[in-house]
């Protein structure tokens, strides 16, 4: 069973000159299952965010199509919540308005139940009613990713949210969005430019080219969770990934 | 690297018991960052040992982080706030008695001194002047503001929106925009005659274009990321326009409302001294024929003066509301 399949999409902005064109994406087929957690890696610029914003509707592909649950996607839709590189989380509504944004058809009481679940899910919990510029860059990303949650969306599509936080964090955040994916069983397909992320995280890898933009490899990352970052099947898979992507594993070597 | 040292995920799916789960997964939600660390303890001392000012729900605001000597003093010390009276009022004094002697030495008999002008005041308040033409003022710019807010931030979100309206409409803005409200004056008299509606009228030209132009440029800056949001969460036009884009527009709004309001006050004192018999304005110009009582007319300056104080005051006061404090940089 599918949740998402993208059929042969390809895109290309256009260029600064007239009649110029920018080839990003380059037929770009993927299938993601109910309930699996996929992770897109590929390096900076290759096109990943473009791939994510078309998969949830904000972009037209210049050819081929999205489907969801069958569905040909044509916008975005609040059973499929979108998680933003660059925070979404609404400045002028603190932590608890925020996570209530996507309940506006629910009554009160249900609305501040709900809300103080995925509060608590992402340890918010003492923070309702700070307002988002008052809090950390790893509690505004929790902010969002409880209303996402909150919303109770099918799918979550998730664009580099921990890319600007430090390493620690980073790993802390890792953690609990596996224990949450566990718990909630979402779909979710995750963009990221760090390989160890992606093998970190996810059942599958798909792993991008350069621009033009194709799939290159899809690795399957069959291992048992919790995952141990020094246990020999992690680092086969990541290893793997650093290979594919063309990338020496020895710092100061020039890539291959 | 120990063996279980770096763990992700938990064994077991589900999700851990609501009391245990912030203490075993959530017991600072970011290591590294010390604004998430302790849940609404005080992080630092002001130096006589006051708590910190707390923000609401608990949070901590973000703290300055300090290195070496400095440290960020909360409150501050009785000196710094004594010198900040001291400075403004010592220069107002020094400013006066320089007034007062230029006029004496140089016996002009025209101008006013500080004493005159403290006498009209009182002689205004008196004759319950004073009261009534400052009303008169005030009231002629509440209207005409109101009008220009009702009007002008509803018509700037809708031009800042839909682009079409904007092509459209825009050259007309511009076109109007740089004629000054004082020009308006012989018509708004043809129009209205000598009543209230002519000044309330012309502070509503006055200020509806800046209010109009700033709530375009709002939307037209907006950031991508919450409209997509909003969009993704399946907002109607409607309540995309309440809760979305008035809202992220609203610090650059109230910006515009308050550079609204000094032209509003500046534009009712001269439509007073023409079109009505009552207000500051008409306290100047009243003043000023009726025997050159020029310690009125510089009376009846130090009142708008002060009114335009006490209004930009006022209007600043609404950039401190967390809905919108957000857009004004760093506090
Ligand atoms: N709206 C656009 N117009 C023109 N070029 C774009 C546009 N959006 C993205 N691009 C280009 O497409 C490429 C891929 O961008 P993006 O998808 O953001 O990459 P990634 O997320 O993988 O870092 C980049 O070279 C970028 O400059
Ligand atoms: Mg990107």
């Amino acid at each position: 069973m599918t949740a998402v399949s993208i059929r042969n999409v390809s895109m290309r902005f256009a260029g600064k000159k007239n009649g110029d064109s920018i080839r990003v994406l380059e037929n770009i087929d993927a299938e993601v299952a109910h309930g699996e957690f996929v992770c897109i890696v590929g390096p900076s610029g290759c096109g990943k965010s473009t791939l994510l914003n078309i998969v949830a509707g904000f972009l037209k592909a210049t050819s081929g199509d999205v489907l969801v649950e069958g569905e040909p996607v044509i916008a975005p839709d609040p059973r499929r919540i979108f998680v933003f590189q660059e925070n979404g989380v609404f400045p002028w509504l603190n932590v608890h308005e925020n996570v209530g944004f996507g309940l506006r058809k629910q009554t009160r009481a249900q609305r501040d139940q709900t809300i103080a679940r995925y509060i608590d899910m992402v340890s918010l919990a003492g923070f309702e009613n700070a307002y988002p510029h008052e809090l950390s860059g790893g509690m505004r990303q929790r902010v969002e990713i409880a209303r996402a949650l909150a919303a109770n969306p099918d799918i979550i599509y998730m664009d580099e949210p921990f890319g600007a936080l430090d390493f620690l964090t980073r790993l802390k955040m890792r953690a609990d969005l596996v224990r949450i994916w566990q718990s909630e069983k979402k779909t979710i397909l995750f963009v990221t430019h760090d390989i160890e992320e992606a093998v970190q995280l996810a059942d599958r890898v798909l792993v991008m080219s350069n621009r033009p933009a194709t799939i290159q490899e899809v690795v399957d990352v069959d291992l048992p969770r919790p995952r141990h970052l020094d246990s020999p099947g992690y680092l086969e898979k990541r290893d793997r990934i650093f290979k594919v992507m063309g990338m020496s594993l020895r710092v100061g070597e020039t890539a291959t | 690297m120990s063996a279980d040292s770096e763990i992700l995920g938990s064994a077991l799916p589900a999700r851990p018991p609501a009391g245990a789960s912030r203490a075993v997964s959530g017991a600072s939600p970011d290591t590294s960052e010390p604004v998430a660390t302790d849940l609404g303890a005080p992080t630092s001392q002001g130096v006589f040992g006051a708590a910190p000012k707390t923000t609401r729900g608990g949070a901590c605001a973000p703290q300055k982080r300090v290195s070496g000597k400095k440290l960020f003093v909360w409150p501050p010390s009785t000196d710094a706030l004594l010198w900040r009276i001291v400075r403004p009022v010592g220069m107002a004094a020094l400013f006066l008695t320089a007034w007062g002697l230029a006029v004496r030495w140089s016996g002009s008999d025209l101008f006013p001194t500080p004493g005159n002008v403290a006498r009209g005041i009182v002689e205004l308040i008196q004759k319950g002047l004073l009261f009534k033409y400052i009303v008169a003022s005030l009231f002629r710019v509440s209207w005409g503001f109101t009008l220009a807010v009702i009007i002008g931030v509803p018509l700037g979100l809708v031009l800042g929106w839909y682009s079409r309206a904007f092509q459209a409409l825009n050259p007309f803005i511009q076109i109007l925009r740089p004629i000054s409200p004082i020009a308006w004056i012989p018509l708004a008299i043809l129009w209205f005659g000598v009543s209230d509606a002519a000044p309330i009228f012309l502070i509503f030209l006055a200020s509806v274009f800046p209010i109009t132009v700033s709530s375009i440029a709002a939307v037209q800056n907006m950031q991508p990321v919450y409209l997509r949001a909003a969009l993704n969460f399946g907002l109607s036009t409607g309540e995309l326009f309440r809760q979305v884009i008035f809202r992220a527009c609203l610090p650059q709004i109230i910006t515009g409302i308050r550079i609204a309001l000094g032209v509003a006050w500046l534009v009712v004192v001269a439509a007073e001294m023409i079109a009505v018999n009552s207000g500051l304005g008409y306290l100047i110009i009243d003043a000023r024929n009726a025997g050159k009582r020029y310690d009125l007319v510089v009376a009846g300056m130090v009142m708008i003066g002060l009114i335009g104080l006490v209004l930009d005051l006022l209007v600043r006061q609404l950039e401190k509301f967390d809905e919108v404090r957000w857009g004004y940089g760093r506090k």
